[in-house]
């Protein structure tokens, strides 16, 4: 097995673990972070596939790197909203819970 | 080999600590951790550019930003654990995640060999835009669409983020205003750290067009400058209806669309650079976008205006 190919599996299982805590914890703010524990296991399978595509004297196939940094910051953009949400949310209601429901916590 | 088998162990072992941490707030430290480490594993897969970006935004900004957030929201942890699914329904999920994983995983080991890439043409064309390193002559030039639509993703961003300011704060000050740890070694940290931040923040984007970084890494350390100098006091938080500040948002993707339009005349094509000039028009882009990503990033950890205007 190459290097590249284990931190593809490494990227697999990153994706897969992140998944679970986002399905499994009820608090958003850990789901947000899972949500980025995905997004970095998304990202390093690109990071494999440029790897693997080393040659011309480059160590990486640079377009899959450039699109990582761009996916990067949208993550970076798309977390600082969700956490905005989150606080607004705590501060009209009190509670920090996707529950629907209104009975208290 | 021994070392990438110790590295990817230690990042799996750090990444399943941010899942399995009864803690929020030690959760969000482990994902710092997470995110250092994983730029180490961005340098093993020869790709420095993202190993930065990877240090500066997604360890440093977006934990900054998570553990400001998990100690507001710290007393609200004892909900959760009633809120907790069922047994099953955790087996379950684990169930399909690990499908999920086994299926990516499986995807990687049948990957195509030889594998496809655009590194010979990337490389080729290298000397048409000017630039050393191939990255940024993709964000630059190649691809400069996608980094155009991303600088203003980040500006919509912003206006979500300041659009959920109650209306009598709005055009306020985001953050809370009371410095933490005033004429403590903190502010003495800020004072000295924040001008040997802002060089390092300006070479780092300068050094991009021939060596690892660019102007996103540099942005990224730049604004890390300004949240410490508001965290600590050392200046306040603008004003979101400020007209300066307004314009130091907007003159990055205004300028980066412009040239964007003047390349119909220039050379035939939207965004395309005449070959001549290529690195000259790619730098009077990239310095105000730099300026432009490096505010949008500081007021999107700022948060939403949160206090009347003085």
């Amino acid at each position: 097995m190459s290097d590249a190919t284990l931190y593809g599996v490494l990227g697999a299982v990153l994706v897969g673990l992140g998944l679970f805590g986002l399905i499994v914890h009820p608090q958003p703010l850990r789901k947000i972070l899972a949500f980025n524990l995905i997004g970095g296991g998304v990202f390093l399978l690109f990071g494999v596939v440029a790897r693997r595509g080393a040659s011309a004297g480059l160590g990486g196939d640079p377009v899959p790197q450039a699109l990582v940094i761009t996916g990067l910051v949208v993550a970076f953009a798309a977390t600082a909203l969700a956490v905005a949400l989150l606080l607004r949310l705590f501060q009209e209601t009190g509670r920090a819970t996707l529950r629907s429901d209104d009975s208290p916590p | 080999m021994a070392f990438d088998i110790g590295l990817a162990t230690l990042v799996l072992g750090v990444a399943a600590w941010t899942i399995a941490a009864r803690d929020t707030f030690a959760a969000v430290i482990g994902f710092v951790a997470f995110g250092l480490l994983l730029a180490l594993v961005w340098v093993r897969v020869a790709a420095p550019d993202v190993a930065l970006a990877e240090a500066a935004l997604g360890s440093g900004l977006t934990g900054g930003l998570l553990l400001s957030a998990s100690s507001r929201l710290a007393h609200t942890n004892g909900s959760a654990v009633i809120e907790k699914p069922s047994a099953i329904m955790r087996l379950a999920a684990a169930l399909f995640c690990t499908l999920m994983s086994a299926a990516l995983a499986a995807i990687v080991l049948l990957l195509p060999e030889p594998a496809p890439t655009l590194a010979p043409q990337a490389a080729a064309n290298l000397a048409a835009t000017g630039l050393g390193n191939p990255v940024t002559a993709v964000l630059m030039a190649y691809r400069a669409i996608d980094t155009l639509l991303e600088v203003v993703v980040l500006l919509l961003a912003l206006a979500g983020t300041w659009s959920l300011a109650p209306d009598h704060l709005w055009g306020g000050l985001p953050g809370r205003g009371d410095p933490v740890d005033r004429g403590g070694v903190l502010t003495f940290d800020a004072q000295l750290l924040v001008p040997i931040g802002i060089l390092v923040g300006i070479h780092i984007f300068w050094v991009g067009s021939v060596a690892p970084g660019g102007e996103f890494q540099g942005a990224t350390i730049l604004a890390a400058m300004w949240i410490l100098a508001m965290m600590t006091g050392l200046v306040d938080a603008p004003g979101v209806s400020g007209r300066w500040l307004r314009l130091a948002l907007v003159v990055g993707p205004a300028v980066f669309l412009a040239i964007g339009l003047a390349g119909f005349a220039l050379a035939g094509a939207f965004l395309a650079y005449p070959e001549s000039h290529a690195k000259l028009v790619i730098l009077t882009i990239e310095v105000p976008v730099t300026l432009s990503i490096a505010a949008t990033l500081a007021l999107l950890v700022a948060g939403p205006p949160n206090r009347a205007l003085k």
